[in-house]
């Protein structure tokens, strides 16, 4: 075997390893590789061919090939490497990632810092016990966008989406553009899983119509599906008897949700949080293992590509300052929770600030959408911060940049969303301190 | 005879067609493959092991449940025997987990004595009473209400694909024909005598004709005038947790059974994954293979008596199988209607483990009616064996790369599966022809994503090696095409509508 040693390794390339990479090489690690098993950068931008991305990352509005191409344009501008047709097979503690590849076998690369940047899985079928037979047709969204958008081939002609996750909607009007007939979204819960653009933009103005509260209670079909019943469900997501009906169809397209795809960091021995799935970080996207940090998709599920990026790049350099020796040891550890209201936080956990560090930014996922309302922070059980939130809705982030003075020396912090009182404007996006 | 394998033209005649490509058809073909005779199964499915074969719960039974005298007891004790023999060299998972017959109170705890009995009358060796603390030793995860449990060392588990696989590849080494995608459709019959099989692909003559058409084999009995047994279809349901909860249990564990099943058990597999199941519910559709939320439940409910603390979140599929029941006993031996027709039918549970055994006993009962025997010298016994990328230390995976580079090159990244291996599962002597097919091979796609990731390369895989469209490659049953062209969804009709 083969062994080589870089400063920085990033074990993906896609939309977060590519920014990882960049950040780590721009501060100054000297040796940088990306490790990707596909056969180009880019990762699931390349089969995400609408446009809608970068609207933030670069102030316009580009297709997922486009705004992969920013990155692998600029990466193609430095010395960093790129393993291409590379799975990783492990990457143990001490830096030690064994990869393979057709034309290179197993190698070794020592690695003074890590970044995991696997990016995600879609949830299946049988993770949510959808009950039925096992016909040929039953496809998870993004596996179906490969299927037509790379390889040219479609999936069905009569098709039914399960789940109203953004790939799922996605492909609602794909499909439509092929011209197949999209009958019907269906989403268990009474809100939509997907970005309100998208509702609007892949499924309104094509007309097909949503069904919220609805559950898919079997599949049939003994070659290929022919169709699905379908009930609603009551508040406890529990199927009403005498609603079911049957809707005709060859096709069905999954879209219920999207794990971390963290085997990886799950045998190196990493902590990871139940509820994200991914990995406990603090404000450096530091996971509990030394030298190994963690961005994008496998850290936890964004909604935009354009905060993947902006987060692996605190974790490329944070892995470039870890390599080079610079970047300070944990000191004092502080947990930091999601409360009422609240679904994810992370960072999870906050190290020792740096000197002159005026703010951390903060991402959360709500536990149910709300109208107006609060961002809390509470340090150590008293009120330190609190912001204004126009509109909730656990289909889209909420990131905030909480003042370091705000979390002061608390040594436990708790943010929550709470319903903003009558007195403050729907409109007002000034920040009340507490 | 060359062996052969695949949707190709049947022979004009053959010693001997055995009919169905289980796991039972197939132990069959391999064991008449031993001796100088032309052997042909037939098969309806594009590939072996599509029906009850696909969906069990891949238990090497020890052999103390079944009554004293019956084929059951027989052949259980019997195959378990042979697995141990064969499985390593036909390429078949195997691992000697023993297993529990957990009981919760001291009625149960009878009901364990008398198995232990039975077993020992069946000639089951090394089973013994274990008390409470025993049991809670060897699984830690059990119910704290277990009151003691019956031990059978020689309880196994084994992979039930790449068992029926297995076989089916070691006949087809040894000369056996496998004709996939054909149907029975009729028999001739002159003087009470089989003389040919009529098929969807024509026509075979033959005087000797094996029934092992599991759910279908009551059907097949009729076309030949032969209505001595009836088929009931019994479902069960199951659901299979993810690798990373393999830790759950190490053995087989079993609740006291009460009369209609052996209860709904919790057991690892061979491939390191958990599963729970089966339920036994009886129905009419022999073809009925859909989970139910009901069912679904009620095998959760049961399992959680024997391990309180299921990982559902972990699970990774549902599915369910259909059980061929005819009756207490197996139906083995000659029809009583026409000669030459012997049946291996209504092979329920113990089924899997008598497999290799009742190919012993319909062997032996194919030259009592006539079939003469003559011991083939070049029989080969073994299969060549098919590297495993993922269990391999790093020296013997690096030097398989350098023998083959697909080695270096992952396709399912769940399990680890290279194509290499893939590539191998597809022109194997029983190769796979659909994407399950892969999947029961070599586990491309059995993994915790399902084949979201792996799925679309494993098509075009398929797709390449066979030489055939993306559009032609089928998930697994005849009719189950998974991709249209554009050309085909603009015209409004694909090839395979």
């Amino acid at each position: 075997m083969r062994e080589f040693s870089y400063d920085v390794v990033t074990i993906g390339g896609g939309p977060a390893g590519m920014a990882a990479a960049l950040a780590a090489r721009e501060a100054g690690a000297e040796r940088v590789l990306i490790l990707e098993r596909d056969r180009e950068l880019g990762g699931i931008l390349q089969q995400c061919i609408h446009n809608g991305f970068g609207l933030r990352r670069f102030e316009e509005e580009l297709t997922g090939p486009g705004y992969a191409h920013r990155y692998v344009d600029m990466i193609g501008a430095t010395d960093i490497d790129v393993w291409l047709d590379t799975t990783v097979l492990a990457a143990e503690p001490g830096g030690v990632v064994t990869s393979v590849s057709p034309h290179a076998g197993l190698q070794v690369v020592r690695a003074k810092s890590v970044v995991y940047a696997m990016g995600c899985r879609e949830r299946t079928r049988g993770a949510i016990r959808t009950p039925g037979s096992r016909p040929a047709g039953v496809f998870t969204a993004g596996a179906a966008q490969r299927m037509v958008n790379m390889e040219g081939y479609l999936p069905g002609r009569e098709v039914v989406i399960v789940g109203s996750g953004d790939i799922g909607l996605i492909m609602a009007r794909r499909m439509t553009f092929e011209g197949a007939r999209v009958k019907a979204v269906f989403e268990i819960m009474p809100y939509s899983n997907g970005l309100t653009r998208n509702i609007v933009q892949c499924l309104e103005d094509f007309g097909i119509p949503l069904y919220l509260g609805h559950s898919v209670t079997a599949i049939h079909g003994k070659d290929r599906v022919t169709g699905i019943t379908v009930s609603q469900v009551n508040d406890r997501l529990e199927v009403i008897d005498g609603t079911a009906f049957d809707v005709a169809c060859d096709c069905v397209l999954l879209s219920v949700g999207l794990i971390p795809e963290n085997e990886l960091g799950r045998a190196a021995g990493v902590v990871l949080d139940p509820i994200t799935s991914g990995a406990r970080v603090d404000q450096f996207r530091r996971t509990s293992i030394p030298g190994f940090f963690a961005a994008g998709n496998v850290l936890h599920v964004h909604d935009l590509v354009d905060w993947v990026s902006e987060e692996a790049a605190i974790a490329g350099r944070s892995a470039a300052r870890h390599a080079r020796g610079e970047l300070a040891a944990s000191g004092r550890e502080r947990p930091v929770t999601a409360g009422e209201g609240l679904r994810t936080v992370v960072p999870q956990r906050l190290s020792d600030f740096e000197p002159g560090k005026m703010s951390v930014r903060f991402y959360f996922r709500a536990a149910r959408p709300m109208g107006a309302s609060l961002l809390q922070l509470w340090a150590d059980g008293a009120l330190a911060f609190e912001r204004k939130l126009r509109v909730v809705k656990p289909s889209e982030m909420i990131v905030a940049d909480i003042p370091v003075r705000k979390i002061g020396d608390a040594a436990a912090l708790d943010f929550r969303v709470v319903p903003a009182p009558d007195r403050i404007e729907a409109d007002d996006e000034i920040e009340e301190e507490a | 005879m060359t062996g052969s394998f695949g949707a190709g033209p049947l022979p004009e005649s053959a010693d001997v067609v055995v009919i169905g490509g289980g796991v039972v058809g197939c132990a069959i073909a391999r064991q008449l493959s031993r001796f100088e005779l032309s052997v042909v199964l037939i098969e309806s499915a594009p590939d072996v092991a599509t029906g009850t074969s696909k969906a069990n719960s891949g238990i090497l039974h020890a052999g103390f449940d079944a009554e004293p005298g019956t084929w059951k007891a027989r052949l259980n004790v019997r195959g378990a025997q042979l697995y141990a023999e064969l499985a390593e060299g036909l390429g078949i998972p195997r691992k000697a987990t023993g297993s529990l017959v957990v009981a919760r109170d001291a009625v149960q705890m009878e009901t364990v004595a008398d198995l232990r009995h039975r077993g020992i009358d069946n000639g089951v060796p090394g089973l013994e009473i274990w008390n409470r603390d025993q049991v809670v030793a060897h699984e830690p995860n059990i119910s704290p209400d277990v009151a003691g449990a019956l031990w059978a060392p020689t309880g196994a588990i084994v992979c039930p694909f790449l068992a029926t696989v297995g076989f089916a590849e070691n006949a087809v080494r040894n000369g056996a024909r496998i004709v996939t995608e054909c149907a029975v459709i009729g028999f001739e019959v002159a003087d009470r005598q089989i003389v040919a099989v009529r098929t969807t692909r024509g026509r075979v003559a033959a005087r000797f004709v094996v029934n092992a058409a599991g759910l279908h084999s009551a059907d097949v009995a009729r076309l030949a005038g032969d209505d001595s047994f009836t088929i009931r279809p019994r479902r069960g349901e199951y659901i299979l947790f993810d690798r990373s909860v393999g830790q759950l249990v190490n053995t087989v564990l079993f609740p006291t059974p009460d009369k209609l099943s052996k209860g709904i058990l919790v057991s690892p597999t061979v491939h390191g994954n958990v599963f729970i199941g089966p339920d036994a519910v009886d129905i009419d559709d022999p073809e009925d293979r859909e989970t139910t939320a009901g069912g679904l439940a009620g095998i959760i409910a049961g399992a959680r008596r024997i391990v309180p603390a299921l990982p559902l979140g972990t699970a990774i599929t549902e599915f369910a199988g259909l059980r061929a029941a005819a009756g207490k006993d197996f139906v083995i031996g000659p029809s009583p209607a026409a000669r030459g027709l012997v049946h291996a039918a209504g092979i329920q549970s113990p089924g899997l483990t008598s497999a290799p055994a009742i190919g012993e006993a319909i062997v032996e009962m194919l030259q009592d009616v006539g079939l003469r025997l003559r011991p083939k010298a070049s029989f080969v016994p073994v299969n060549r064996q098919k590297p495993r990328f993922h269990d391999l230390d790093r020296q013997v995976q690096a030097r398989l790369i350098a023998g083959d580079r697909l080695y270096g090159r992952v396709i399912c990244r769940c399990e680890t599966i290279t194509e290499a291996e893939i590539v191998a599962a597809i022109q194997s002597p029983c190769g796979a022809r659909t994407v399950d097919g892969v999947k029961r091979r070599v586990r491309a796609g059995a993994g915790r994503c399902q084949g979201g990731f792996c799925g679309p390369r494993v098509t075009a895989i398929l797709a390449r090696e066979l030489g055939i469209p993306v559009t032609a490659v089928r998930k697994d049953s005849a009719n189950s095409w998974l991709f249209l062209s554009r050309a085909d969804l603009e015209a409004g009709e694909g090839v395979h509508a």
